[in-house]
C-alpha cells in the first residue's frame, strides 16, 4: 500500500489500511531516537514550516525535532492569538508562507477546519496539528503506536476515554481510528462534558468513571480545561476531581491489573489524574511523547516522500 | 397615448385569482388590464412573445437585507434591487439591521429615497423594534409606520426581552403591521457556529440546539395569543417549531413563518466543508428539520418564502469557519434553485411555490401586489421551467458572493421581471 494523499488533516478521512501504513512506518523509524547520531537524509532539502496558531510546546517541538532528525529546514512561525487579532487574515498569512515554497506546512490553530481551509489554499503538503475542537490527527496515531507496542495488537482491544470530550480533538481522532481498526471505545464523563449525539460515531457512552473504566484494556484521561466552569459545564474542579479524578483506589478497586493510563497532556496533576497515577506503573505518558517524535516523522516522510516520488 | 404591453402565450399561475393556465396578460400604462379574455387587441401593442414559459405575480422577498446604509461595501439599494430583479423578485422588505439602524423615520426616508433614485424593484423597509437594536427601548414605531415601514422587527438580534416584545406587538396593533421575530435564545445559542448534532460534534464546532429556536417560538406565539398581535417568524428551520406554528394557527393565533430556500434544501452536512457560505443563523439543520420544514411549507403551517439576503464581503466569510460572518446571499438564486430542487422532482407543486412568492408575502405584509388582478400595479416574474443555469457568483449584480450554491446546476430560472409594466434590465 502506498501513501497517496497531500494532506493528513483528520482520521476520519483515512481507512484503516492508511492507519495501519503510519504507524507501522512510525515504528521503523523508533530506532532513529537511540542512535547516537540521530539524523537521516529523508528529507535533506526539504522545508518545513510550523505554523502555529496556538501555543503549543510539546507538540511543536515534537514536529520540529521530526523534521530535524529528517533533515530538512525547520522553520518555526508563531502567530500568536487568532489571525485576526494580528490583522493579516489567515489565508493571506497562508500566502505569504506559500510563497516562500515550503514543502510542508504543520499547522496549529483553535479554529476547527482551519487545517481544511488551508490545504485547499495552499499547493504543499498540510500537517493537521490540532484544530480547534475537531481532530488531533498525529495524537490519535501516536496513541495507537503506543497501545500497539505495549498489547501487540490493537483489534478487539477496549478503550475508555475519559473527560472533556465535548472540547477534545484528541478524542475525536481516537474514536475515529480505533473504531475503524476494530477496538471498542467507550467515552466517559459528566453529561456536559459529552458532545450530543456522539453514540451516532458508535462509542458507547458512561456517565460514572467506575463503569467506564472496568474492564477496559486502555484508559485515556483528558485534560480539564479550567475555563469549562465560566461555560456552566461543571461546578468546580473539586467535585470534578472528587468522581472523576482517576486514582490509584480507583484503579485497584475497578480496572484490570494490566491497564494502560494514557494522557495527552499536559496532565492537570490533581484533577483529572492523582500525582501516583500519573508517574505510576500503569502510566504510559512519556512513552507517549517519544513515539510522537516518530509518528512525526513518519508522517513527514509519506507526505513529502510521495511529492517527490510523483516529480 | 396609452403604453400596451401583451404577454402572450405563457401559462399564467395567478394563486391570488385561482388562475393557472394559458392566457394573454394585457398590461395598459403600468397596470394589468386583464388576463385572457377576448377584447380587442389595442393597436401598437408590444408584444412579448412567452410560450412556454410560465407568467406569475411578482415574486415579493419580504426578508433581504441591503446594507444600506452603512455597509455598502456589502450592497446598496441599488445593487441589492438588481439582484433582486435578476432573480425574478419585484419587490423587497429590508431589514433595519442598517448602520445606523432603520430605528427612526429619516432612515425610512434615506432608504426609500435611494429606492426611488436608484432601485430598480419596489423596497419596503422593516423597521427596528427596538432603538439601536438594543432590546432596550421601543423605537419610534408609529412614525416609522407612517413614513412607510411595513413591519418591524430587530432581526439579526432576538429581542430577549419579553416584556419589551409584548409592548412592541401591543403598540403596533393600531398600524396593522406584524412584528417579525428573530426567534432565537441567545444564551442557548451563545458562542454556537451551526447546528447542534451529530455533525457539529464530529466538527467540534459549538452548537446552537434547535432548541433554541424553538423556546422563542413558543415564547413569540404565547405573547402573540395573550396581546392579539400578528408575529411572523422569520426564517424557521425546525420540526419543533413548524409543529408550534401548525398548533398555534388551529387555535387561532395569529402567527405566520416565512422559510428560507436554504433551510429546504441543505442540512447540515453542507459544513463539513468547512466553507464560510454554509454559516448562517439560523444554521442549517438536520434532515429532520428540512424536511419538517417543507412539509409545513407545502400544507400552509409556512406561509411564504424568504430569502434572508444576507450580502457579506469574501474577506468576512473565506478565513476561518468561526470567524466567519453568519448570511448568505439568496435575491440570485432562490427561485432557480427552489425551481429545480423542489418543483422538478415533483416533491413542491408549482402554483404553490408561486403562491409562497407572491400571493402570501403580499397578504403578510398588507403590500399591494402579488396578484395579476385587472387594475394592479403590474408586477409580473416570467419563468422558463427548461432554462439550464449554473450558478457563477461572479455573475452577480449583487455585490457580494457569500452563496453556498456556486457551481450548482439548476433548470428552471426566472427569465423576466417587469415591474409597474416595465421590463427591467438587469
Amino acid at each position: 500500500m502506498a501513501w497517496t494523499r497531500k494532506d493528513l488533516l483528520t482520521m476520519r478521512d483515512l481507512d484503516a489500511a492508511e492507519i495501519t501504513l503510519l504507524v507501522d512506518s512510525a515504528a521503523s523509524l523508533e530506532e532513529i531516537a537511540s542512535r547516537e547520531i540521530k539524523k537521516v537524509p529523508a528529507l535533506r532539502g526539504k522545508t518545513i514550516v510550523n505554523l502555529f496558531y496556538e501555543n503549543s510546546t510539546r507538540t511543536r517541538t515534537s514536529f520540529e525535532i521530526a523534521g530535524k532528525w529528517l533533515s530538512a529546514d525547520v522553520i518555526n512561525f508563531s502567530a500568536s492569538g487568532s489571525s485576526a487579532a494580528k490583522g493579516e487574515s489567515f489565508l493571506d498569512t497562508a500566502k505569504n508562507i506559500e510563497a516562500m515554497s515550503p514543502d510542508v506546512v504543520v499547522v496549529r490553530h483553535s479554529s476547527s477546519g482551519a487545517s481544511e481551509i488551508l490545504a485547499r489554499a495552499m499547493r504543499c503538503s498540510i500537517v493537521n496539528a490540532g484544530d480547534g475542537c475537531h481532530e488531533h490527527p498525529t495524537q490519535a496515531l501516536l496513541d495507537l503506536l503506543t497501545i500497539r507496542e505495549r498489547k501487540g495488537h490493537l483489534e478487539g482491544l477496549q478503550v475508555a476515554i475519559v473527560g472533556d470530550i465535548a472540547h477534545s480533538r484528541v478524542a475525536r481522532s481516537n474514536i475515529h481510528a480505533m473504531r475503524k481498526l476494530g477496538m471498542t471505545v467507550t467515552v466517559a464523563g459528566p453529561p456536559t462534558l459529552i458532545p450530543p449525539f456522539v453514540g451516532e460515531l458508535g462509542v458507547k457512552v458512561s456517565h460514572r468513571l467506575e463503569d467506564a473504566i472496568r474492564d477496559v484494556d486502555v484508559i485515556m484521561m483528558l485534560r480539564l480545561q479550567q475555563e469549562r466552569m465560566t461555560g456552566g459545564l461543571i461546578p468546580s474542579l473539586r467535585e470534578y476531581s472528587r468522581y472523576w479524578g482517576l486514582t490509584l483506589d480507583k484503579l485497584a478497586a475497578h480496572a484490570r491489573p494490566d491497564v494502560l493510563i494514557m494522557h495527552p497532556g499536559p496532565v492537570n496533576r490533581g484533577v483529572e489524574l492523582s500525582p501516583e497515577v500519573a508517574d505510576g506503573p500503569y502510566s504510559v505518558i512519556l512513552d507517549q511523547v517519544a513515539k510522537g517524535v516518530a509518528v512525526r516523522m513518519a508522517v513527514l516522510v509519506l507526505l513529502a516522500g510521495s511529492k517527490a516520488a510523483q516529480a | 397615448m396609452k403604453t400596451t404591453t401583451i404577454l402572450k402565450g405563457g401559462r399564467v399561475i395567478d394563486p391570488a385569482n385561482g388562475v393557472d393556465g394559458v392566457q394573454d396578460v394585457v398590461i395598459v400604462d403600468g397596470r394589468i388590464e386583464r388576463v385572457g379574455g377576448a377584447g380587442p387587441m389595442p393597436k401598437g401593442a408590444d408584444v412579448i412573445d412567452v410560450a412556454g414559459k410560465v407568467v406569475c405575480p411578482g415574486f415579493i422577498d419580504i426578508h433581504v437585507h441591503l446594507r444600506e446604509p452603512g455597509f455598502e461595501y456589502k450592497e446598496t439599494v441599488a445593487s441589492g434591487t438588481r439582484a433582486a430583479a435578476a432573480g425574478g423578485f419585484t419587490a423587497v422588505a429590508c431589514m433595519a439591521n442598517t448602520q445606523p439602524v432603520n430605528d427612526n423615520r429619516s432612515i425610512t426616508d434615506y432608504i426609500l429615497a435611494k429606492a426611488r433614485s436608484e432601485g430598480v424593484v419596489r423596497v419596503y423597509p422593516i423597521g427596528a423594534v427596538s432603538r439601536g437594536l438594543e432590546g432596550k427601548v421601543l423605537s419610534e414605531m408609529a412614525e416609522l409606520a407612517e413614513a412607510g415601514c411595513v413591519a418591524f422587527s430587530d432581526d439579526g438580534k432576538c429581542v430577549m426581552d419579553a416584556n419589551l416584545y409584548r409592548r412592541a406587538m401591543e403598540y403596533t396593533l393600531p398600524f396593522g403591521t406584524p412584528v417579525i421575530s428573530h426567534a432565537e435564545d441567545c444564551s442557548l445559542a451563545h458562542g454556537a457556529a451551526m447546528h447542534e448534532g451529530v455533525v457539529s460534534t464530529e466538527l467540534g464546532i459549538p452548537g446552537a440546539p434547535a432548541a433554541a429556536e424553538d423556546v422563542m417560538v413558543a415564547r413569540d406565539i404565547l405573547l402573540a395569543e395573550m396581546t392579539g398581535a400578528h408575529v411572523h417568524i422569520a426564517h424557521l428551520s425546525t420540526a419543533t417549531a413548524v409543529r408550534l406554528v401548525r398548533e398555534a394557527k388551529a387555535r387561532g393565533v395569529r402567527v405566520t413563518a416565512e422559510a428560507t430556500p436554504h433551510h429546504l434544501v441543505l442540512t447540515d452536512e453542507a459544513v463539513r466543508s468547512f466553507d464560510g457560505n454554509t454559516k448562517m443563523n439560523p444554521p442549517l439543520r438536520g434532515t429532520r428539520d428540512a424536511d419538517a420544514v417543507l412539509e409545513g411549507l407545502i400544507d400552509g403551517t409556512i406561509d411564504c418564502i424568504a430569502t434572508d439576503h444576507a450580502p457579506h464581503a469574501t474577506s468576512e466569510k473565506e478565513g476561518e469557519f468561526d470567524h466567519a460572518a453568519f448570511g448568505i446571499v439568496g435575491l440570485e438564486t432562490a427561485v432557480a434553485v427552489l425551481l429545480d430542487r423542489l418543483v422538478r422532482p415533483g416533491t413542491l407543486a408549482l402554483p404553490t411555490l408561486v403562491a409562497r412568492l407572491s400571493a402570501d408575502p403580499a397578504r403578510l405584509l398588507n403590500l399591494p401586489g402579488g396578484s395579476l388582478a385587472p387594475g394592479a400595479a403590474a408586477d409580473v416574474t416570467v419563468l422558463d421551467l427548461d432554462a439550464r443555469v449554473t450558478v457563477d457568483p461572479k455573475q452577480f449584480r449583487s455585490k457580494s458572493r457569500n452563496t453556498p450554491f456556486a457551481g450548482w446546476q439548476l433548470t428552471g430560472a426566472p427569465v423576466m421581471t417587469i415591474v409597474g409594466g416595465a421590463v427591467v434590465k438587469v
